[in-house]
């Protein structure tokens, strides 16, 4: 059966050409590419080649799991030890708080109960590990190992002990993916902690700081102001951390302050995150009022 | 013998056929290494293994691999990066058209010289995959998205060796 290998003379191709070929493929991708940008039509194909991919990832994570696995195993005493006094530390430093907690929380829900209002923090969150962080440099995404079946659903917050990583934006039956705060024009509508001045968040890419758009030159925000999630949107429950001011520019020429902020959270770093549960149901959108269209057109009518 | 494993097949030396299991399988492994979870520093040095060894073997297995192949490899890589349908799917498959244009040209030089020349096909797929993003609506990369590339092109030397080392006749020359 050994034969040499040689091309066979160009009479013998056949077939198409390689650049009747190209042709075909390349249009069939640019297709692909419209279709996927323009309309969510492919994610069941998407969810489909996921599942029959998914033993391949955890295959390739199992080396490094048992690494860590080991590493850990032989972790030597002595940071066992420094571990547990500092544990014991914090314990005993959070002890007051913890002990006044139940009493506050008890408190809280009595006062909530007579305004009627719903949890801030729907019971149902879930704690999921973070599986690799996105390959793709053009985003700011992380793929952690709860999915469809462990009940993770799009749109749920991502947050770690610090503050806000993302939001789900993806749900494979195995996994799911978070689009970090980071990410170019993620929006997180905020708060100035100190000031209560609000604005919103956005994500200006992979190696670049977050920044506040359209807030007016004279607004009260200083930099080592603490941003926290308003909660405006019915997708972050208010109060958690996002970012702290990392500088503010106010030009006189200018219409807005620039201001950008440093994501708060391990935002590149958590190794668990908790994905908090939808529970907390936005308020609905308002319907938009039928005048609202009315001057619209008029004037299109006056235009035209 | 020895020498043999260090040095990659002289022109002269005539090939066994490349069995289509490993071919299959070295893509596939590429795919793999391509979804390990690498971060920072190992994430900025990563090259497209996948590419690296499409490309391998779409310029020594023209008849086997070809571009669509390529094409499906792409959607299955698109998937497993979680990026828009269809952009490394067009990538791969001009990769896999450029490999068959140039194969002859690239075959006629030592490895080194090779690897030059593999580091620009490489960098115009990677420049392709920018190109979809950009157009989608990305910010322009930073310089070191092209790292990537040009550290597939150092390993091309290797891979070479070592992908070819299955198809080396096992007689020695001199035994013929």
């Amino acid at each position: 059966m050994r034969h040499i290998s040689v091309d066979p003379p160009p009479f013998f191709n056949r077939g198409p050409s390689p650049l009747t070929r190209l042709a075909f493929f390349g249009l069939v991708s640019l297709a692909l590419l419209f279709t996927d940008t323009r309309y969510r039509y492919l994610e069941n194909i998407r969810q489909v080649v996921a599942i029959a991919l998914y033993p391949v990832q955890r295959a390739v994570q199992l080396p490094g799991e048992a690494a860590a696995w080991v590493g850990s195993y032989f972790a030597s005493q002595r940071a066992l030890a420094n571990d547990n006094a500092q544990l014991k530390a914090r314990m005993l430093n959070d002890a007051s708080a913890i002990q006044s907690h139940p009493l506050l929380e008890q408190e809280n829900a009595r006062l909530r109960a007579l305004l009627a209002m719903a949890a801030r923090f729907p019971d149902a969150a879930i704690a999921a590990e973070v599986l690799y962080s996105g390959r793709d440099p053009f985003t700011q995404k992380l793929f952690v190992d709860k999915g469809d079946v462990a009940g993770v659903q799009i749109g749920q917050a991502v947050i770690d002990e610090i503050g806000v990583v993302g939001q789900v934006t993806r749900v494979f039956p195995y996994m799911s993916e978070v689009t970090l705060v980071t990410d170019k024009d993620h929006a997180v509508p905020v708060r100035v902690e100190r000031s209560g001045v609000r604005s919103v968040m956005y994500g200006a890419g992979t190696g670049r700081l977050p920044e506040l758009r359209f807030l007016s030159p004279n607004a009260e925000i200083q930099p080592g102001d603490r941003l926290v999630t308003s909660g405006i949107d019915g997708t972050y429950p208010a109060g958690l951390a996002v970012a702290q001011v990392a500088s503010v520019e106010r030009e006189t020429g200018q219409m807005f302050a620039r201001v950008s902020c440093k994501p708060l959270a391990g935002v590149d770093a958590s190794a668990q995150v908790l994905i908090l549960g939808s529970g907390a149901a936005a308020m609905p959108r308002p319907e938009e009022p039928a005048e609202a269209d009315a001057p619209r057109k008029g004037r299109n009518r006056r235009k035209g | 013998m020895a020498q043999l494993a260090l040095t990659a097949a002289r022109p002269e030396e005539i090939l066994l056929p490349a069995k289509p299991w490993f071919v299959l399988f070295t893509l596939f492994a590429g795919l793999a290494a391509n979804m390990l979870p690498l971060s920072g520093m190992a994430l900025l040095l990563r090259p497209d293994c996948l590419a690296l060894i499409l490309l391998f073997w779409c310029i020594r297995e023209p008849r086997m691999i070809g571009v669509g192949i390529a094409w499906s490899l792409g959607l299955l890589m698109d998937v497993a990066d979680g990026t828009v349908f269809g952009q490394h799917a067009l990538a791969y498959a001009v990769l896999a058209y450029a490999a068959e244009y140039f194969r002859r040209r690239v075959l006629r030089f030592p490895l080194w010289q090779q690897a030059a020349q593999v580091a620009v096909l490489l960098l115009l797929c990677a420049a392709l995959v920018a190109l979809v993003r950009i157009v989608g609506g990305a910010p322009l990369p930073r310089w070191s998205y092209a790292v990537g590339s040009l550290t597939g092109a150092l390993l091309w030397p290797p891979i070479t060796v070592l992908l070819q080392w299955p198809q080396r006749p096992t007689r020695s020359t001199a035994e013929i």
